[in-house]
C-alpha cells in the first residue's frame, strides 16, 4: 500500500469520470462523472493523509470537505434537473441551451 | 493481506467507474457507481479512518438510492430496455481523459514525496473532530453555511410555483393565483 499506488488508482477513477463528464449527454449521467472525480479526491487526500501527514488531523479535514462537495453537488445538481424539466422537458445538455423558460 | 485487499478494492473501485459509462441502463449505472464509492469508502477504512470511510459508505448507499428514483422520475429509457447510445464527442473524451491520467500517473510516480512524519492518533475519528472543532474552526463553519446555501438553493431551483406566482410581482394580491384557487 504506498502512496503511489494510492494516487495511480485515484487518477485511474479521476480520468473515468472525466471521460464520463464530457462525453455524456444525459445530466445525471454528467453527475455520475462529476461525482466520480470527487471520488478520486477524496481517495487521493486520505491517502496523503496515511502516507505523509498522519500526525496531524489535517488531511481528515480535507476529506471531509471533499465529502461535503460531492453531496452539495448531488443536491444542486438534482434541483437544476428538475427546474430544467419543469421549464422545458429535457433531461439532455443539448436541450439545455438557452436559459430563459 | 492488506496489500491484496487494497488491490482488489482498487481494482473494484476503477471497474466500478469504468462500468458507469460502459453498461445500458442508468439503473445499473447507478449501482456500479455505488460500487466504486463503497470500495474507495473500504479503502479509508483500510488506512485506520473508520469515521470517514463509513460516512462515504452510508452517504452513498443514500444519495444512490435517491439517484434510482430520479432517474425514473425524468429520464427516458432508464432501464435501457431499448439500447441507444446518449454520447458526445466519445473520440475526444477519451483522448482528454488519456492524457489527463498519463500525467496525473506521471506525476504520482516521478514526484518525489516527502517523507512519512508522525504517527496516525490512536483515535482518528476523535483527532478529526478536536480539530474541526479548534484549529480548524473555520473550515466546518464555511462547510456549515455552504450546506445551507445549497439547501435553500435546491428549494429555490426545484420549487415550480414560488411566492411571486402566487402574490404577484409585487406581492399585493390579496388572493394568490392558485390552480385550485387556494385560501387566502
Amino acid at each position: 500500500m504506498t502512496l503511489q499506488a494510492f494516487l495511480l488508482t485515484a487518477s485511474a477513477l479521476f480520468a473515468t469520470g472525466l471521460y464520463g463528464a464530457l462525453s455524456q449527454q444525459s445530466i445525471v449521467m454528467v453527475m455520475m462523472g462529476l461525482e466520480l472525480m470527487v471520488n478520486a479526491i477524496v481517495l487521493a487526500g486520505a491517502a496523503f493523509w496515511y502516507h505523509v501527514t498522519p500526525g496531524t488531523a489535517d488531511g481528515q479535514v480535507l476529506v471531509l470537505v471533499a465529502i461535503t462537495v460531492m453531496a452539495l453537488e448531488m443536491a444542486t445538481g438534482f434541483a437544476v434537473v428538475t427546474a430544467l424539466f419543469r421549464a422545458q422537458e429535457v433531461d439532455m445538455t443539448e436541450g439545455a441551451g438557452e436559459l430563459k423558460e | 493481506m492488506g496489500v491484496v485487499v487494497f488491490w482488489v478494492l482498487a481494482a473494484g473501485a476503477v471497474a466500478g467507474g469504468i462500468a458507469v459509462f460502459a453498461v445500458d441502463s442508468m439503473a445499473r449505472a447507478t449501482f456500479a457507481l455505488l460500487l466504486s464509492f463503497l470500495c474507495v469508502g473500504a479503502e479509508l477504512l483500510l488506512i485506520g479512518l473508520p469515521y470517514l470511510g463509513l460516512l462515504v459508505v452510508l452517504m452513498m448507499i443514500m444519495e444512490m438510492l435517491i439517484m434510482a428514483v430520479f432517474m425514473v422520475m425524468y429520464m427516458m429509457n432508464p432501464a435501457g430496455l431499448m439500447p441507444m447510445t446518449m454520447v458526445h464527442n466519445r473520440r475526444g473524451s477519451a483522448a482528454v481523459s488519456a492524457a489527463v491520467f498519463a500525467a496525473l500517473a506521471a506525476g504520482a510516480l516521478l514526484t518525489p514525496w516527502p517523507e512519512r512524519r508522525g504517527v496516525p492518533a490512536h483515535d482518528t475519528t476523535f483527532a478529526l473532530g478536536e480539530a474541526v472543532m479548534g484549529p480548524k474552526m473555520a473550515v466546518m463553519m464555511l462547510v456549515g453555511v455552504a450546506i445551507l446555501a445549497t439547501m435553500i438553493t435546491s428549494v429555490v431551483l426545484a420549487t415550480g410555483r414560488g411566492r411571486y406566482d402566487r402574490h404577484g410581482d409585487r406581492l399585493d394580491a390579496r388572493r394568490p393565483a392558485d390552480p385550485g384557487r387556494g385560501a387566502p
